[in-house]
């Protein structure tokens, strides 16, 4: 421990979509405790029905990622040496995202997304043929592999301003799938998905902040991505397509 | 699609992931484009007035000598700085291959808009 609080001041915030506010809860400080810790210490000791929600607590579900002292986290990996400000936290469900309740936002529309910009492999073989060699170090393979290790946290869509001012657009993280997908030789469905990252709600929306790729806890660069997205959608324009 | 534009939202204190330098020269474009399409109207129009009328351009080139003229115009030009070589570094952005050296083009985008506007500076004193 770096620090020599024993207690935490601990706000969580509780209600439902209808509304709610923060709730104040001292917890007591510990060694290596990380924020997913600290939420669960609650449920366990002050709040039995509060609801959040984690799986893998080793950071590889993505399931974990709430607002903490204003910015998106995955908390079973955030140390609260890290963003405790003074012995305080303040905890809340991502931004960007309805509330079902407490710690816990609803992610339909997020992975909704992921679906609408394209983020299902077409496959272009079956499991009969023999496997696809794709060699690691061809340009399209080493863009693809940048952006594979996305656990689906939602992290940058909470941090994104742009899906904050308009809802629909598709954000980082399915943006950033669709990508390493355009950059997969084994793919079919290309057609169809540069049109659907090019539309209305896709990658030209992108203001290049990179508050998305400054949080992602994997080190990813949505923005970096949507730049080869957009670079794509005006080779098709200028082609005529699109 | 999905019902998240009409529904509400928790109102949540959530604001922490602004203010990393990429975002700050985000906004500095942003403010700058806004500043820009008030101020060059008006420093059009003052020009403009006194190219029509010479008595007028004497009274005008008089008062362009007033340091607070002086002081406004090198923010005009730090402005447009700011602005043209922000958008330059958005355009390298989007059009060229990703770098992983956006930071240091950010910083080479405001550094050579305070040199130049520096520069007017200088030789307006
Ligand atoms: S860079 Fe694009 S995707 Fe990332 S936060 Fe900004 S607008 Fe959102
Ligand atoms: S890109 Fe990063 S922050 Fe976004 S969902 Fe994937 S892992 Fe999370
Ligand atoms: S609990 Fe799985 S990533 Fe945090």
């Amino acid at each position: 421990m770096t620090d020599d609080i024993d207690t935490l001041a601990v706000e969580v915030w509780r209600g439902d979509a209808r509304g709610g506010g923060y709730v104040a809860y001292a917890v007591p400080r510990r060694e290596s405790q990380t924020v997913l810790d600290v939420v669960t210490w609650i449920q366990h000791n002050a709040e039995p029905a509060l609801a959040y929600r984690f799986a893998c607590r080793v950071g590889m579900c993505g399931s974990c990622a709430m607002t903490v002292n204003g910015a998106p986290r995955w908390t079973c990996r955030t140390h609260v040496r890290r963003v405790a400000k003074a012995g305080r936290l303040r905890i809340a469900p991502l931004r960007n995202l309805l509330v079902i309740r407490d710690l816990a936002a609803d992610m339909a529309p997020f992975f909704d997304k992921w679906t609408e910009a394209g983020g299902t492999f077409a496959p272009t073989a079956t499991r009969d043929e023999p496997a696809a060699e794709i060699p690691p170090e061809t340009p399209e393979r080493a863009a693809a592999d940048a952006g594979i290790e996305c656990i689906n946290c939602a992290v940058c869509y909470a941090a994104c301003d742009t899906v904050a001012m308009a809802p629909d657009y598709l954000g980082p993280a399915a943006l950033n799938r669709a990508w390493t997908l355009l950059n997969d030789a084994r793919d079919g469905g290309q057609a169809g998905r540069l049109k659907a990252v090019s539309g209305d709600n896709g990658c030209a929306n992108c203001h290049s902040h990179q508050s998305c790729a400054d949080l992602c806890p994997n080190g990813l660069n949505p923005t970096a991505a949507i730049a080869g997205l957009k670079r794509r959608a005006g080779r098709a324009w200028l082609r005529g397509g699109a | 699609m999905t019902a998240s534009s009409a529904a509400p939202r928790a109102r949540i204190h959530a604001g922490a992931h602004r203010g990393h330098p990429l975002w700050i020269v985000w906004l500095v474009h942003r403010l700058s484009g806004l500043a820009l399409a008030l101020f060059l109207p008006v420093h059009f129009l003052v020009l403009g007035l006194a190219l029509n009328d010479p008595a007028a351009l004497d009274g005008a080139l008089r008062w362009m000598d007033n340091p607070w003229v002086k002081a406004a115009e090198t923010g005009l030009v730090l402005l447009l700085g700011l602005h043209l070589f922000g958008g330059l570094r958005l355009l390298a952005l989007e059009f060229l291959p990703w770098s992983p050296r956006q930071k240091t083009f950010a910083a080479a985008a405001v550094a050579l808009a305070c040199a130049i506007s520096a520069g007017f500076l200088l030789s307006a004193v």
